[in-house]
């Protein structure tokens, strides 16, 4: 495995983390203060930060830092988070993954913004964070300050220290045995991904602990090599968990230290007396606040340069202090950024130990897409070829040899099992997308001044990853809109009587073999009189044109349709709902709006689980073997002569429970036959199309219905109009699938063209 | 493919040469994939007239192409003796129906006549890359790639 490779994992995983943290933070914004989600949200950010520092990827490492010192003030109660704090965190999460984009496609990033962030996440945590006078002996300087950044050219932040709880040591732990541990580690732990940090902080957990650096190893700056782990600790422990517990601790470690525990007697005083300084306490609390990743580097750092204030005390003029302050720095970069990827590797494992009693999670592994498109792809051939032999079978063997016919239904069910599953692999929760729109939704919020809260519901709703893939754009788009155009301005909102903050649901769920997705807001609703003004004016519809108030609503959809006075960033280009209206009728979808005036609107979309295969219903027109999808059907009747009805020059209406529904001669609209068919002789289907209105199309007769597995006519051809797609029968010949809503659209007088015409629009 | 390639550089080129009613044709052998028997097709609507259908390639949907319609001859009609060249085209695959394999030659350029200019149809002019004398027969090289414009394809 080369670099890039371990590379491309290292941002897959960002990915993850960054969704994880986006909605970790969501939760809080919610309200959730369980300190396990500040907890996901605090790993999140230190993984990230971990796995770039071991890139070497410097502004997201410093950024990440920053971001995890604020978390952990949250983390440790010392910041509230609420919404103002959530607000400039999420925000930090978002220029997160512009840096973690910008880091894999080498991108840019608005510096400036991030810079912002920076400070302000800063200002956050060093407001909550008391400054502690200094402490001179370097040893107690063991813990940072938590806003001290990994880098920070200005030097060190002394530390708050704590020495109340040891001065009345509690009487209880008296009695506990104490055991000496001396942890040497050698360089390989630390190239190994470990943190001694970590382990020592791990070593705390079991009991009142008092440890101290031995830096006697540590060589003059000139001799300093950088990968050398010069630093062994002394730590005397009180704890009644027993030497056992103690080795645990060290389990990944232990062929990479030189570890050495023994028991002592009752209390620590022997082992300060062996020490050539007398042992810091340590205060566990503080220790527990550090956010987990630079505690390790920053004593290093903080050591080297007390160390070298010390020898350069002669010399020490406040210039060249800086400059041996910056030398003791960059000499400990070089670990630092081990350390980094070892504490993002040390904080995962202490995380999933967390995480795998609170819930286990279900293994995963990652797969080429490819090669889960092959199999599906060789699995809808087997559904064809298994079609195939059991049609020629029936047609070899009339009577059926009744093992032959069983083994043949077995091997249906078998394929029929194996293609869901199949399919089920590809099936993915849409919430990637939802979590994405949030984002959208804060930033168009900031850039119109508007307040809104995005509530998504059902985002663990599962749908084929195509589709998933190409529902963020649409949905982008109309997120865009609801917050520019539909939700009103807080004064608007506070005079309408509505709280200020717009709020804007996305629900995702299953309904009938399709998902449907729903954006709602709570605005002003469709102004159906400026919307029909514009079309006016834009010559789409006619000026006298009488419209209902569904018709009105949908002429949005029409191509060059904005009602945005102004031309905003945002939207108003007069690009928008129509491309979204093409690019959920490409996924073989459907939308929908409904609007109330002063109480918003909903956009529903309905799209097909899955792009591979669709429930048909297969009928003849003309000789020939057409599918037309089950969604769209309603139901299907045996007209009579007596419910047909002409009207006008060549239109005929058939009455169905007394109202009358347009009669759509398929075969003339495709062009197979030169004349109507008459209706009597051949089958109704009553379909829906998306404008709301039923037509009954007119096909010669039924075959039956099937499951059939979609194939691309545009590979290989061209997109024919009428026609959503191809498919292959049971006998091994192509059948086109209808597109009942251009059907529909070309029966009201429009040409069977590509293009989109106003009433496809409506 | 060496093989090939090399036939390609040094001793010209090999063309795959077939029967379109009285005439005879020839495309770079290169560009087909296969060669199969005729099976009947499902019509498409609003297409061309040479379009004759698409059918079933071992599960992707293969358009069918009269090349004697598209070529301005009359329209075949088509048998189980009909011949179906499986070609690729740009980046679509796309089958030719022709009357008959005939054979397959190896020539260098040089044997490339240019086109007869008695050839009066721009159309066709646009197609005939050159013609070959093979044994007293004519033969006239086509490229595949202007019988179908993408243009024309998507206007169809």
């Amino acid at each position: 495995m080369d670099m890039n490779e371990i590379k491309e994992i290292f941002f897959q995983e960002c990915e993850e983390q960054l969704a994880e943290l986006e909605s970790g933070l969501l939760k809080l914004n919610d309200g959730d203060r369980d300190p396990e989600t500040v907890n996901a949200v605090f790993r999140a950010v230190h993984s990230i930060k971990g796995g770039a520092g071991a890139f070497g990827l410097d502004d997201l490492v410093s950024f990440a830092h920053v971001f995890e010192t604020t978390l952990d003030c949250v983390r440790s109660n010392r910041l509230d988070p609420g919404p103002e704090v959530l607000k400039v965190m999420l925000k930090s999460a978002d220029v997160l993954a512009d840096l973690t984009n910008a880091a894999r496609d080498g991108g840019s990033v608005d510096e400036a913004r991030s810079r912002q962030l920076i400070k302000e996440l800063e200002a956050l945590a060093n407001g909550e964070v008391p400054q502690a006078s200094s402490v001179a002996e370097p040893v107690a300087k063991a813990a940072p300050v938590a806003a001290a950044p990994v880098v920070n050219d200005e030097g060190f932040q002394p530390v708050a220290f704590s020495f109340d709880d040891f001065e009345t040591d509690e009487p209880a732990l008296m009695d506990l045995p104490t055991y000496e541990i001396v942890f040497k580690p050698k360089s390989d732990l630390y190239a190994k991904g470990n943190d001694a940090t970590l382990l020592l902080r791990d070593l705390s957990r079991l009991g009142e602990m008092s440890i101290h650096c031995d830096m006697d190893a540590l060589p003059a700056l000139d001799r300093l090599s950088p990968e050398t782990a010069y630093f062994s600790w002394k730590v005397s422990l009180k704890t009644d968990k027993g030497e056992d517990a103690i080795r645990t601790v060290f389990e990944f470690a232990e062929w990479d230290c030189d570890l050495d525990v023994s028991r002592v007697s009752g209390d620590a005083a022997p082992v300060g007396e062996e020490l050539p300084m007398q042992p810091v306490p340590f205060d566990l609390s503080i220790l527990d606040d550090e956010p987990a990743g630079p505690i390790g580097v920053i004593e290093e750092e903080e050591q080297l340069a007390a160390q070298q204030e010390i020898r350069n005390a002669a010399v020490a003029a406040a210039g060249t202090a800086s400059n041996v302050l910056q030398m003791a720095q960059s000499a400990a970069r070089a670990p630092a950024e081990k350390s980094a990827g070892a504490a993002a590797s040390a904080a995962a494992q202490s995380a999933a130990a967390q995480q795998a009693a609170a819930s286990a999670a279900t293994p995963t592994i990652r797969v080429d897409l490819d090669r889960v498109d092959r199999l599906i792809n060789l699995v809808g051939e087997l559904v064809i070829n298994q079609a195939m032999l059991s049609q020629s079978v029936v047609e070899n063997d009339a009577n059926g040899t009744s093992s032959i016919n069983m083994g043949l239904e077995e091997l249906q069910q078998l394929t029929r099992e194996i293609q869901d599953s199949v399919m089920a692999i590809r099936a993915q929760p849409v919430k990637p997308v939802f979590q994405r729109m949030s984002r959208i939704v804060r930033e168009i919020a900031d850039m119109t001044g508007k307040s809104v809260r995005l509530i998504t519901e059902g985002e663990n709703t599962e749908v084929d990853k195509t589709v998933i893939d190409k529902l963020a754009e649409p949905l982008t788009h109309m997120i865009r809109n609801a917050v520019d155009h539909g939700l009103e301005t807080p004064e608007k909102r506070l005079a309408a009587g509505k709280s200020a903050e717009g709020t804007v649901r996305l629900t995702a769920k299953h309904r009938s073999g399709r998902i449907v997705i729903e954006l709602a807001d709570d605005g002003a609703g469709i102004n159906r009189e400026k919307v029909r003004q514009k079309a006016i004016d834009n010559d789409l519809i006619a000026a006298d044109a009488n419209l209902s108030d569904e018709e009105i609503d949908n002429l949005i959809f029409h191509a060059g349709f904005s009602t945005a006075d102004k031309i905003s960033d945002i939207s108003g280009r007069g690009v928008g709902m129509d491309v979204v209206k093409r690019s959920i009728q490409a996924l073989g979808g459907r939308i929908n709006i409904s609007s109330k005036p002063g109480h918003g609107s909903v956009f529903t979309m309905s799209l097909p689980l899955t792009l591979a295969v669709l429930d048909g219903m297969v009928v003849t027109v003309a000789n020939q073997t057409l599918v037309v999808p089950l969604t769209a059907i309603v139901e299907t009747l045996q007209p009579e002569a007596a419910a047909i009805h002409s009207f006008g020059s060549n239109q005929r209406l058939i009455s169905i429970r007394n109202s009358f529904c347009p009669l759509v001669d398929v075969g003339r609209i495709l062009n197979f036959r030169a004349s109507q068919a008459n209706p009597v002789e051949g089958v109704a289907l009553l379909v829906e199309s998306e404008g709301g209105g039923q037509r009954a199309l007119m096909v010669d007769a039924i075959q039956g219905q099937r499951q059939v597995v979609i194939k691309s006519l545009e590979a290989n051809y061209t997109h024919v109009p009428g026609i959503a797609a191809a498919t292959i029968l049971g006998d091994g010949r192509v059948a086109l699938i209808l597109d009942v809503d251009t059907i529909v659209a070309a029966s009201r007088g429009q040409s069977l063209k590509p293009e989109m015409s106003l009433a496809a629009a409506g | 493919m060496t093989y090939a390639a090399k036939n390609l550089t040094t001793d010209g080129r090999e063309l795959i040469a077939f029967r379109v009613g009285d005439q005879e044709f020839c495309v770079n052998v290169m560009s087909v994939r296969e060669i199969r028997g005729w099976t009947p097709a499902t019509a498409m609507p609003h297409a061309p007239s040479y379009m004759l259908g698409i059918i079933n390639l071992r599960g992707a949907v293969l358009p069918i192409v009269d090349l004697s319609a598209r070529l301005g001859m009359k329209p075949a009609e088509p048998t189980v003796r009909h011949v179906i060249i499986v070609a690729q085209v740009k980046s679509q695959v796309v089958g030719l129906l022709v009357d008959a394999v005939s054979d397959i030659l190896t020539i260098t350029d040089d044997k490339i006549q240019p086109t007869p200019d008695v050839i009066s149809s721009e159309f066709e002019r646009s197609f005939a890359r050159g013609v070959l004398a093979i044994e007293g027969r004519l033969i006239c090289l086509i490229e595949l790639e202007s019988v179908f414009p993408q243009e024309e394809r998507e206007a169809a």
